[in-house]
């Protein structure tokens, strides 16, 4: 019985764990732990159409329960992406999903046009990263200017898109809403939330871009109420992430309604996270009796 | 690089606020090249902590550590018998030396543990100047003075060795003697001035860096620190390209 293979718009995951963009790179550096085909997916590094150097460190802070990072979309460019790492990476059996980045409506349709045309199997239209000055989560916390880039991305992309939501909105349903109408074929969220932190000591924050995003741990009750108000307002297919760390978190994910989840900041501590929480998913969906996980999703109890 | 579950076979206090634990940890141990370090799982905390491997012999590694914060402190309260999670080995450590020639070692406070393994396992000759604040952070005067050919201490207060920095000694041997390299650890300022009074005398130099870190394998980019790749400034990865770089590459902040 395949209790986890999971059709996400269109595309067959072997499970619906697939690593987060940002925190497994390519994939290459895991590759000494054990064989990336283990997962449903990987999210590869956000890349923009030109290479960018990323922002000065300190990148990184911990938090209780939780990471900031404000590494700032530093990566090689999609057209380096595309010679260097995509060959490599559609020989690991797994899908490949490239997240994709911009500072300007045209940059980001050059660069989509780019990415949906070479060897990926999705594309997460990243308009939600907070640690950029222009473009970025500027992009995702409006509802005119959610609209207005995807409907311009989707016209060059004959992949499934998968738009990625940021948190850092008093009302995250609107935005869910206004990218389906542009012609969204599905939703991630959450990235990270804008925090800070102050090294009291020296009165400086630990990151040098002083502000970063929230990841991790702390970020999952958040991620759950958010995939659940998005669940009901939409039909797009979902998928979940923030702050999943062991099986228990995913599957509250899939309850709040989530197709699929990502996992990131979890495999800071322990690479085999991923594995550890599909083994546990699979328990998880034979003990319920189903046949097969696209059973349990939405199917939280609400009060 | 590899998980390994480390079983504690001691764990002492070595000078203020610093520990040396000795661990079980034979496929990390095997693999590991001087300059390489380990990155320490620390019970709950959703970041581990990168620490260096002062010794590596047989099955058994040494990591040396101060205690600096919440993971450190930790760390030094895990007794004999209990397993730490480690990643490792990781980073490029110093570079193999090319000839005979001697090697002079710098190190400076909880930089010097790095340092110690390339005087065990490399064949060149070694010398070694370590820097202290002072006597209460005197660490592995010993250790270094049974592998390596000279060596000078050097404490800020002068409560133990010579009174004041590591640039002072290494002037003076850098013109007494003919070395093939500087290979240094240490707080940045300290680096920095190491690496300039290397450059200035025409020794090629390696230092060791520090940057937070995440992953600890390459994949996150949260470790990087400015480099000058043929020309260009790049930011690459303590954890990966370093932690040891060409100190004429480091763009020093
Ligand atoms: C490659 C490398 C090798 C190192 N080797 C040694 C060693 O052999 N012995 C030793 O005593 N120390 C070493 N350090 C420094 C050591 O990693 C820090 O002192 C330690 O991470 C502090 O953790 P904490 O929980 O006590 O401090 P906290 O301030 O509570 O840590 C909070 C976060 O900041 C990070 N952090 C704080 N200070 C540093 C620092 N100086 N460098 C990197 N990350 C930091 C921590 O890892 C953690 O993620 C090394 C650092 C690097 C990058
Ligand atoms: C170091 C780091 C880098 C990240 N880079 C990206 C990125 O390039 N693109 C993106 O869409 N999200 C990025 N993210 C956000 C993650 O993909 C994810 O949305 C977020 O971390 C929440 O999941 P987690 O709690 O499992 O990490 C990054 C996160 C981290 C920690
Ligand atoms: S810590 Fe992740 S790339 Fe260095």
């Amino acid at each position: 019985m395949n209790f986890l293979e999971t059709v996400f718009c269109g595309v067959t995951l072997k499970n619906p764990v697939v690593a987060a963009s940002g925190a497994y790179g390519f994939g290459r550096d895991y590759t000494d732990f054990y064989a990336l085909e283990a997962l449903g997916g990987i999210s590869c590094k956000g890349t923009t159409f030109a290479p960018r150097l990323g922002n000065p460190p300190p990148r990184i802070a911990e938090t209780a329960a939780g990471i900031l990072n404000s590494v700032g979309l530093q990566n090689p460019g999609a057209a380096h992406f595309i010679e260097y790492d995509l060959p490599w990476l559609r020989a690991q059996n797994t899908v490949i999903i490239a997240n994709a980045a911009g500072s300007s409506v045209e940059d980001y349709v050059e660069n989509v046009a780019l990415l949906a045309a070479a060897d990926v199997d999705m594309i997460e239209l990243n308009i939600s990263c907070p640690n950029v000055k222009e473009g970025g989560v500027a992009f995702g916390t409006s509802c005119a200017s959610v609209e207005k880039i995807v409907s311009a991305v989707k016209k060059v992309c004959p992949k499934p898109l998968m738009v990625k939501l940021s948190p850092n909105v008093t009302n995250i349903v609107p935005i869910a809403q206004a990218a389906e109408a542009a012609g969204a074929d599905a939703l991630s969220l959450i990235n990270t939330l804008t925090g800070m932190k102050i090294d009291v000591a020296h009165r400086r924050p630990i990151l040098h871009n002083n502000t970063g995003g929230l990841s991790g741990a702390a970020v999952l009750p958040i991620a759950v109420r958010m995939v659940w108000e998005v669940r009901r307002a939409t039909q797009l297919p979902i998928m979940g992430m923030g702050g999943v760390t062991q099986w228990q978190n995913a599957a509250e994910l899939i309850l709040a309604g989530a197709n699929a989840i990502q996992m990131g900041t979890a495999i800071f501590a322990d690479p085999y996270a991923p594995l550890k929480v599909i083994y546990g998913l699979a328990e998880w969906v034979e003990r319920e009796g189903c046949n097969n996980i696209s059973e349990l999703s939405g199917q939280v109890r609400p009060w | 690089m590899r998980q390994e579950n480390a079983r504690i076979l001691s764990h002492e206090g070595i000078a203020q606020e610093t520990y040396r634990l000795v661990l079980h940890c034979p496929q990390i141990a095997h693999a590991a090249q001087p300059g390489q370090f380990v990155h320490v799982l620390c019970g709950t905390k959703p970041l581990r902590r990168p620490i260096s491997i002062c010794r590596a012999e047989g099955d058994a590694l040494t990591l040396v550590y101060g205690v600096r914060g919440e993971g450190t402190a930790w760390l030094s309260e895990r007794v004999p018998g209990e397993e730490l999670n480690l990643l490792g080995a990781l980073g490029q450590g110093f570079p193999a030396p090319a000839s005979d020639a001697p090697i002079l070692l710098v190190g400076g406070g909880i930089g010097t543990p790095p340092l110690l393994d390339c005087a065990h396992r490399f064949a060149a000759p070694f010398d070694a100047i370590l820097g202290f604040r002072s006597a209460t952070q005197v660490i592995l005067e010993d250790e270094y003075r049974a592998v390596c050919g000279a060596v000078a201490v050097c404490t800020e207060d002068g409560s133990h060795g010579t009174k004041g920095f590591v640039t002072a000694p290494m002037q003076e041997w850098l013109a007494q003697k003919k070395y093939a390299a500087v290979y240094a650890c240490g707080p940045t300022p300290m680096l920095q001035a190491v690496a300039g009074l290397a450059k200035e005398l025409g020794v090629p130099c390696f230092v060791s860096l520090e940057e937070r870190m995440a992953c600890g394998v390459g994949a996150c980019l949260t470790c990087v620190v400015k480099i000058r790749v043929s020309g260009a400034e790049d930011y690459l990865r303590v954890c990966k390209n370093g932690p040891v770089f060409h100190a004429e590459e480091v763009v020093w902040a």
